[in-house]
């Protein structure tokens, strides 16, 4: 069973911008998929609809089965939603908005109470249980809306840029997190513009771009179709010009870093050795940006220039 | 930070729709009565404040003045009308400041995205404003106790009559809120509507003491009816017919209720 299948489904706002033009899509269950586009492309309003914050103008969608026109209660029982904007109260505090929330679920208070204890403590917000949620810092705000959402314990969960403006550290742990939610049989459907985080929990991706899918696929499938990869070599000693290499195009971006193209055709053992002929000696190596990024630009500028 | 799994988390278990609505109606209910609590100093004391002040001018000094309404003291006469004022306002103004700020803020999209049904929401809501109605109402009642004796001579009336007034003017409140772009329009119904009306509607004086124009006149404003019935449950007198005051009640309860649950499934002002 698809935790979640959409079929030609359109979106045309009031003034007239057509935001999805006959979107066809299926996430299995277990799977962990990233949602990717550019700003305006179309995700948003894809998982709005999903979670019924914006009313589609055609098509149908269903989550595990329950079709979210003739069964929209228990559509709706099965998500857990982590909007992009925070949007609880930021009067109340962290343990009222997430017993709440479980609630407004049917999870009697008794449990809920068991259940805030346990996310906000695997979420690091249980000594600020009580406090303002106002006074909370960005990251935390977001840890916030990931424990509210998991409150009622879903099936499906869906993140729309959960890390957004979160510092490195508290990104990859909730990289872990959300690894071990997707583990135990929650899907996951993450929208984000950390390219790395997709390549790095996703098993499966599509790319939206205008209102379409540009490219559906595996994410294993999606990396293997990079022919070349852009890696950036810091040298020891000044450079005037750039080295003329066999089959390795160069480009010298300052005097003592080195751009260098490489095919999946050639190896790096071969552009060592002509480095080495070249007497060039090379401090630290690495990519320029990472495969998904690569992908997803050539992508959208093909959807662009099309 | 690190972020530990203390235990996998296991799926839910099936929950049926009726729990679903059953605890979520509590819980939007709970969340409402901890808000008034919460910020009592708004939503309690205020009514609490100017119904001393009006027994103080209108019932003390000017009252002494009047004489009597009907064979009654002026300020039992008006004490039914001034708690039924304070029931208005509250039940009105607590829906509609609560649920333009949850649109406002955006954590309406905490029940938009639940499996509640629109008539639970709005249900919810309403109670809420009921409750607050109910906390307000009782304190000027207390308050009244301090200047008059208040009798109760149909305690099922004064409960029925203060209750569906509540209910209509939170549900008034529940479409305010949900057509209401800015906070300005917000105040606009009761500064503009709701105090006219309340002020026209016989609570400082018996309609039979107007010219026969303003008689009629009256007779187009509902609060009328709802002062006039919840003041027959206290004193046993009433303008007009109870069993038309309380028709009237439960046809605009009707009404307005079927019109915010519409509103609210269409989402008219919330979603896109």
């Amino acid at each position: 069973m698809n935790a979640l299948s959409v079929r030609g489904l359109t979106k045309t706002y009031r003034n007239g911008v057509q935001a999805l033009k006959g979107i066809d899509l299926a996430v299995e269950q277990g799977d962990f998929f990233a949602l990717l586009g550019p700003n305006g492309a179309g995700k948003t309003t894809l998982i709005g609809i999903v979670t019924s914050l914006v009313r589609k103008s055609g098509g149908e969608a269903s989550i595990f089965g329950y079709d979210i026109d003739r069964q929209l209660e228990a559509a709706k029982s099965c998500i857990g939603v982590v909007p992009q904007e925070i949007n609880f109260n930021l009067f109340e505090s962290p343990e009222t908005i997430v017993v709440n929330q479980a609630g407004f679920y049917g999870i009697p208070r008794r449990l809920a109470r068991q259940r805030a204890e346990k996310y906000l403590k695997q979420l690091q917000l249980w000594d600020k249980r009580n406090h303002t949620s106002r006074g909370l810092s960005g990251g935390m705000k977001r840890r916030l809306m990931i424990a509210r959402a998991l409150m009622h314990e879903p099936r499906l969960l869906i993140l729309d840029e959960p890390t957004a403006g979160v510092d490195i550290e508290i990104r990859r742990s909730m990289w872990d997190f959300l690894r071990e939610i997707n583990r135990n049989g929650t899907t996951i459907i993450l929208t984000t513009h950390y390219l790395e985080e997709a390549e790095t929990l996703c098993r499966d991706i599509a790319i939206i771009d205008g209102g379409r899918i540009i490219e559906r696929d595996r994410m294993s499938n999606l990396l293997r179709r990079l022919h070349t990869e852009t890696f950036v070599l810091t040298l020891s000693v000044p450079l005037a010009q750039a080295p003329a290499l066999d089959r390795y195009p160069v480009k010298l971006v300052d005097e003592t870093t080195l751009e260098v193209e490489v095919s999946k055709a050639e190896n790096l053992n071969e552009l060592f050795a002509q480095l080495s002929d070249r007497s060039i000696e090379v401090l630290s190596m690495r990519t320029k940006v990472n495969r998904l990024e690569e992908i997803f630009l050539r992508l959208v500028e093909k959807g662009a220039a099309a | 930070m690190s972020i530990v799994m203390e235990q996998p988390g296991a799926h839910p278990q099936a929950l049926s729709l009726a729990q679903i609505r059953r605890v979520g109606f509590q819980t939007i209910v709970i969340r409402e009565y901890n808000r008034i609590v919460r910020i009592w100093t708004q939503t309690i004391l205020p009514s609490g404040v100017t119904a001393t002040l009006y027994f103080l001018i209108f019932g003390a000094v000017i009252g002494s003045r009047i004489g009597s309404t009907d064979g009654i003291s002026y300020m039992l006469y008006i004490a039914p009308g001034l708690i039924m004022q304070a029931v208005i306002i509250n039940s009105y103004n607590n829906v509609v400041s609560s649920f333009f700020g949850a649109k406002f803020g955006k954590h309406i999209e905490e029940l938009l995205v639940s499996p509640l049904p629109s008539w639970i929401i709005v249900s919810g809501y309403v109670t809420g404003g009921l409750v607050r109605g109910a906390m307000v109402g009782l304190l000027v009642s207390i308050v009244t106790l301090f200047f008059t004796h208040l009798p109760v001579d149909h305690p099922v009336i004064v409960v029925a009559a203060a209750a569906m007034t509540s209910v209509t003017f939170a549900l008034g409140g529940f479409l305010n809120a949900m057509f209401a772009k800015n906070f300005d329009q917000i105040s606009i119904i009761p500064n503009f509507v709701l105090t006219p009306l309340i002020y026209l509607g016989g609570v400082f004086y018996s309609i039979a003491q107007l010219p026969a124009w303003a008689h009629r006149l009256s007779l187009i404003d509902p609060i009328l009816y709802m002062v006039n019935a919840f003041r027959f449950g206290f004193l046993g007198l009433s303008d007009v017919p109870v069993v038309i005051a309380f028709t009237i009640m439960f046809a605009a309860i009707v009404a307005l209720f079927a019109t915010a649950v519409l509103l609210l499934d269409r989402s008219s002002g919330i979603r896109e």
